[in-house]
């Protein structure tokens, strides 16, 4: 069942503009705008869709706030500034079928009133950037995009920007400050995107995973897709499969697969013992042997104590030491940290400092639970996700490797001989 | 002096967004693309034409990883050290580029030729470890491979990609390492 990559992994397929008609493409939009916004809504409120970026919001009710908005002008937004450690999904959606992603923004924007949209693209994507330029131009020429698409009336507009190395610019209101020329830094939420977004005017933001479903959804209606996978999560997910695996890659199944099938099936199984998986890339908590069998939705990885986020699936094996991992993890957070919240810019560095003297034979028992508090007060107190789950994989490391941990605390030693004590 | 050589490049961005405030990132990648890094004059440009205090602009120029205050080297040389590749081996590759170009993260050797980042995620995870060099991706990277990357762009004296003849490297090297 392909929903995503089903252009991509046709032979021969290239992405261009006339690949991507004789496919059916642009099929969807056709019958979008002969549809009323209300019965577009209902169909993706149906299908059970919820946002690939990581927070799993229904998108259906994320498109109808929007909609019911009275303030105009609207916008729709795309979110193409995956950073997410391990992440590299969308990448592969932006370079090889990019007209999937305009599709379905066009189609989001007929639906809520919009006549212009972005796509905020991560800076260090140069590649994916030059083939989004000509796909929009070659929509342009087409008349899927500019004024009045298809003969229907509606006109709308699609501007490329382009990041410029921000982690936090991922989170949705960090990525609008962006897009509006400031720092990347997150805002107070209430009020949401969907009431006060770019320039303070109602936005659609989704991320580009979440948009290459909307086409499908279209086609084959909101009942179609709702019964694929998991019932929790419905749909197919691009799961980005790599670190200690025989095969890794980008693979688009439906959501009701296991952790287990995932890595032995698809990714040819672990290359050496397995230690830990972090399913959610670096913000996630890690999971260990006793939870292979867990279904990869998102309710279902949240009720194994971790989260699905935009499922990078790190496999890690056991020649690497958890205290050295947990200490590369907080220096990814040190670094990426806007600075706009206490709690985050100061738990941030405390964490690196202190996983820093215990990889190097400084650290005290009593760090441990400081670690954990911190990771509590972090997650309760910090103004948008990253600095919420900073800590997720440090304190499950410390839980579940705790041996490892005070290894290196009393005895001053690294069994795998990597922490330089 | 580097204001000249990406002044009209700024001003037809500028143009293009009705010198709107969101015109600031993309002038300010133009500016570090076509001279290599923002000078004072570049800040006090654009701050001047869309009337933000200059601090204002500094501060988006240091917030954004990609921008560069100092002169870089004519490539820059993009070391992934994210989980992903960190867990390939990552730090190796970086140790060998530091020793290759007698160089530390974050300097520029002193022929202006490179400049050596470690960053965060590039999203070529499934190449890990992987590198860029400007716009050029490398991805599973060996020790050895990096120095022939390397050695390569040493000896290039023209602008032009180099990605070309490594991409069909030489069977023996591949399995290398």
């Amino acid at each position: 069942m392909k929903i995503i990559l089903k252009n991509i992994e046709k032979e021969g397929y290239t992405g261009n503009i006339d690949d991507y008609i004789s496919e059916g493409g642009y099929k969807a939009l056709e019958r979008a705008l002969k549809m009323k916004p209300e019965e577009i809504l209902s169909e993706v409120k149906k299908s059970k869709l919820v946002g690939r970026g990581g927070a799993a919001f229904p998108t259906g009710l994320k498109w109808e706030f929007a909609y019911k908005a009275k303030e105009h002008p609207k916008y729709v937004v795309c979110n193409a500034d995956e950073g997410e450690p391990g992440t590299f999904k969308d990448r592969i959606i932006l370079e090889k079928d990019p007209h999937l992603l305009l599709e379905a923004m066009i189609i989001c924007a007929f639906t809520i009133g919009a006549e212009e949209g972005f796509i905020y693209i991560r800076g260090e994507y140069f590649k994916a950037y030059e083939i989004l330029k000509k796909a929009i131009e070659d929509a342009r020429k087409n008349n899927f995009l500019g004024k009045d698409v298809l003969d229907s009336g509606f006109s709308f507009k699609i501007n490329l920007y382009r990041g410029a190395g921000a982690y936090v610019c991922g989170e949705e209101t960090a990525l609008l400050d962006s897009l509006e020329g400031k720092k990347g830094q997150s805002r107070v939420k209430p009020p949401f995107p969907t009431f006060v977004g770019f320039k303070n005017k109602p936005t659609v933001l989704n991320n580009v995973e979440t948009f290459a479903n909307i086409p499908q959804i279209i086609l084959k209606g909101g009942e179609w897709f709702s019964r694929i996978g998991s019932s929790g999560s419905p749909g197919t997910k691009l799961y980005c499969l790599y670190g200690d695996v025989n095969k890794p890659g980008v693979y688009e199944l439906p959501t009701d697969v296991t952790l287990k099938e995932l890595i032995g099936k698809y990714g040819a199984g672990i290359k050496g013992k397995l230690k830990a998986v972090l399913p959610g890339g670096v913000s996630s908590n890690l999971l260990t042997n006793k939870d292979l069998n867990v279904t990869m939705d998102y309710p279902s990885i949240q009720k194994a104590g971790s989260m699905l986020g935009s499922a990078a699936v790190i496999v890690i094996n056991d020649s690497h030491c958890m205290v050295d991992l947990a200490k590369r993890c907080s220096e990814f957070f040190d670094y990426e940290s806007c600075g706009k919240c206490t709690p985050c810019r100061e738990g941030t560095k405390r964490t690196r400092e202190i996983l820093n003297n215990i990889a190097q034979g400084r650290g005290e028992l009593s760090n441990l639970e400081l670690l954990k508090e911190l990771q509590e007060v972090m997650f309760d107190t910090s103004r948008c996700g990253l600095g919420q789950s900073a800590l997720n994989a440090v304190r499950s490391a410390i839980e579940k490797f705790q041996v490892e941990f005070k290894e290196h605390i009393l005895k001053k030693r690294c069994k795998l001989d990597i922490c330089q004590l | 002096m580097s204001l000249k050589k990406c002044k009209g490049k700024l001003t037809q961005i500028l143009d293009e967004y009705g010198k709107e405030n969101e015109a600031l990132l993309p002038c300010l990648h133009a500016a570090c693309e076509k001279c290599g890094y923002l000078s004072e004059e570049t800040i006090s440009f654009l701050a001047e034409k869309l009337n933000l205090p200059r601090v204002e602009v500094y501060s988006v120029a240091t917030f954004y990883s990609m921008f560069n205050l100092e002169k870089t080297g004519k490539y820059i040389i993009r070391v992934c050290v994210s989980l992903p590749c960190y867990l390939k081996g990552s730090r190796e590759i970086l140790e060998i580029l530091k020793d290759e170009l007698n160089i530390e993260i974050n300097q520029t050797t002193q022929d202006k030729k490179f400049t050596l980042e470690a960053v965060s995620c590039l999203g070529l995870c499934e190449q890990a470890p992987a590198m860029m060099i400007n716009k050029e991706v490398y991805g599973n990277l060996t020790p050895k491979k990096v120095r022939q990357i390397v050695r390569q762009y040493k000896l290039s004296t023209t602008e032009r990609s180099l990605k070309a003849p490594l991409q069909n490297p030489n069977p023996k090297m591949e399995g290398a390492g």
